[in-house]
């Protein structure tokens, strides 16, 4: 399928390896992902790149029991709308954490990691999910 | 002066997994079923137009415009197909009037399908994700049932709506799809067959969704003059709107009211000269539970928040105050993603014309249909009089 090209995931490596997206210095907005014009002051707007933080909160989510063949592997899992301390909403998995104590409010931070592979020998994809605040990135001991 | 657009003819196709049949099939049988029932002759449209979502993906077919005059034996007309996910046939109904209504055509068919149970159900959820911000909310991991979890979990949240609210809808509709012949489901459900269903993205059950389907629904449109020269009882669109907002659900500044909703259907009111309490059936975009709750504050039905109390005191049942989804809606209907916008009003048509034999409203004179695409980035609304 189209949207499983190396292409496609390549040219937004930027993006989703750093979470970096823009502000509009017109209105000081800002936006992720990336956008090309900014929505609010169109022709005016004036769009700079910029490194979100990665720390924010979940504002809502889900289990997902019932996923594509690309994220079967890793049901049930988390995915959230984290709202990022500068403003813009991020859809993102959260990790590193039991789904039932998972809540709305509740403070995260980004991590890297693997996000899915595109069957057996196709692309694997890499970014950011999110986690709690206060734990150790990807260490299976407290 | 513009002219009144007027409904000479509906058909629909059964509404389910319809194995035997191909998209050429259903298409045919809505086509020819709206043709017989307005008794237009093949040779007087001068136009089709079809709502389709992804038939290149579900199916391994696109063009559908020419496929629908070829099948139906109307040779040359004009044909084309419009895509707005799952407003697709809303926005085939819209585009129809828009030419009609400037005199360009006078006579055309309408036709909205999709053939989804030829593919498994992962590839069908797959192709169902693309109706959302695919790049930047499916690389989290987002299916579309999830954005509606999102939506449904913080609707909790702010205004405190229950598991049992979002599971009374699903009820509500199937009782009503027990009397609709063309209806996936035609059996009641009962409430606690519903809140014990399995969880396909928390706090949705399965039961709180939508089903994969096949179908198609077709309607003659035509110029008012034309539509009284074959019929006694033509149903009149009497406002036609539309309204867009933020692809990625996560970009809206709330995600429990969709702010395409309450335009369109704000100035489908104003553009008919109608207050919200003069409309007596509605047909709503239930495609999960969640969104028919969210669309009734929307529109205006119940107060923003209070949709969930309002399912419960009863006031969308048939015999209601705000009849919704008579036909069992997405629910229970069925939800062939390119046919619902249509079939949403082929119901309001049986309902103004008296004929929604057990399941209808006493009386009626106005209907509205709101179709949605996506998670609400499109938003199309009708209103139907006689």
């Amino acid at each position: 399928m189209a949207e499983k090209g190396v292409a496609q995931v390549w040219r937004k490596i930027r993006a989703i390896y750093n979470i970096q997206g823009n502000i509009c210095k017109t209105c000081d907005t800002h936006f992720f992902p990336p956008r090309l014009v900014c929505p609010n002051c169109r022709r005016k707007g004036q769009l700079e790149d910029y490194k979100f933080k990665g720390l924010g909160n979940i504002h809502t989510f889900t289990i997902v029991r019932q996923a594509p063949e690309d994220f079967k592997r890793q049901m049930p899992y988390v995915v959230a709308q984290v709202e990022l301390d500068e403003g813009a909403r991020i859809t993102a998995q959260i990790v590193n954490v039991d789904p039932e104590d998972v809540e709305i409010g509740m403070r995260v931070r980004a991590c890297f990691r693997k996000i899915t592979e595109y069957g057996g020998g196709g692309l694997i994809v890499y970014g950011y999910k999110f986690e709690p605040v206060l734990k150790v990135t990807g260490h299976p001991y407290p | 002066m513009t002219r009144r657009v007027a409904i000479a003819g509906v058909g629909i196709s059964k509404f389910g997994e319809l194995w035997e049949q191909s998209i050429r099939d259903i298409t045919l049988e809505a086509g020819m079923l709206c043709i017989f029932d307005s008794g237009i002759r093949g040779g007087d449209i001068d136009a089709i137009c079809i709502g389709n979502m992804s038939a290149g993906r579900f199916t391994g077919q696109e063009h559908l415009g020419a496929l629908a005059a070829d099948m139906g034996g109307l040779g040359n007309v004009p044909s084309y197909s419009v895509e707005a996910a799952c407003a697709s046939g809303g926005a085939a109904v819209r585009q129809a009037y828009m030419a009609i209504r400037s005199g360009e055509h006078d006579a055309m068919m309408v036709l909205g399908m999709e053939k989804m149970s030829d593919v498994t159900q992962t590839e069908a959820m797959n192709t169902m994700s693309v109706a959302s911000d695919w790049e930047w909310e499916g690389l989290g991991g987002a299916t579309f049932p999830a954005l509606y979890a999102f939506m449904a979990r913080r609707h909790m949240y702010e205004y405190g709506t229950t598991e049992e609210q979002l599971s009374l809808v699903t009820v509500k509709n199937h009782a009503n799809a027990a009397h609709n012949p063309y209806a996936q489901f035609q059996r009641p459900v009962p409430l606690e067959v519903v809140m014990k269903s399995g969880f396909i993205a928390d706090p949705l059950r399965v039961l709180h969704s939508s089903p994969i389907s096949d179908g198609a629904a077709g309607l003659v449109m035509c110029s008012e003059e034309k539509a009284r020269e074959l019929t006694d009882t033509p149903v009149f669109i009497e406002a036609s709107t539309q309204a867009s907002d933020t692809l990625a659900l996560h970009d809206r500044k709330s995600i429990t009211r969709m702010d395409s909703v309450v335009i369109s259907s704000r100035e489908a009111l104003k553009k008919a000269g109608l207050k919200i309490d003069d409309i007596g059936v509605i047909e709503l975009h239930d495609s999960f539970t969640i969104s028919e709750i969210m669309q009734m504050e929307d529109i205006g039905i119940a107060k923003k928040g209070e949709g969930g109390k309002a399912v419960e005191e009863g006031i969308t049942q048939i015999g209601g105050n705000s009849p919704v989804n008579t036909s069992g809606g997405l629910k229970a209907r069925g939800h062939p993603i390119g046919a619902t916008g249509v079939a949403q009003i082929v119901e309001l048509v049986y309902q103004l014309r008296g004929e929604a034999e057990g399941r209808q409203v006493e009386g009626v004179e106005k209907g509205m249909a709101v179709n949605i695409g996506g998670t609400g980035a499109t938003s199309i609304v009708h209103i139907l009089g006689r």
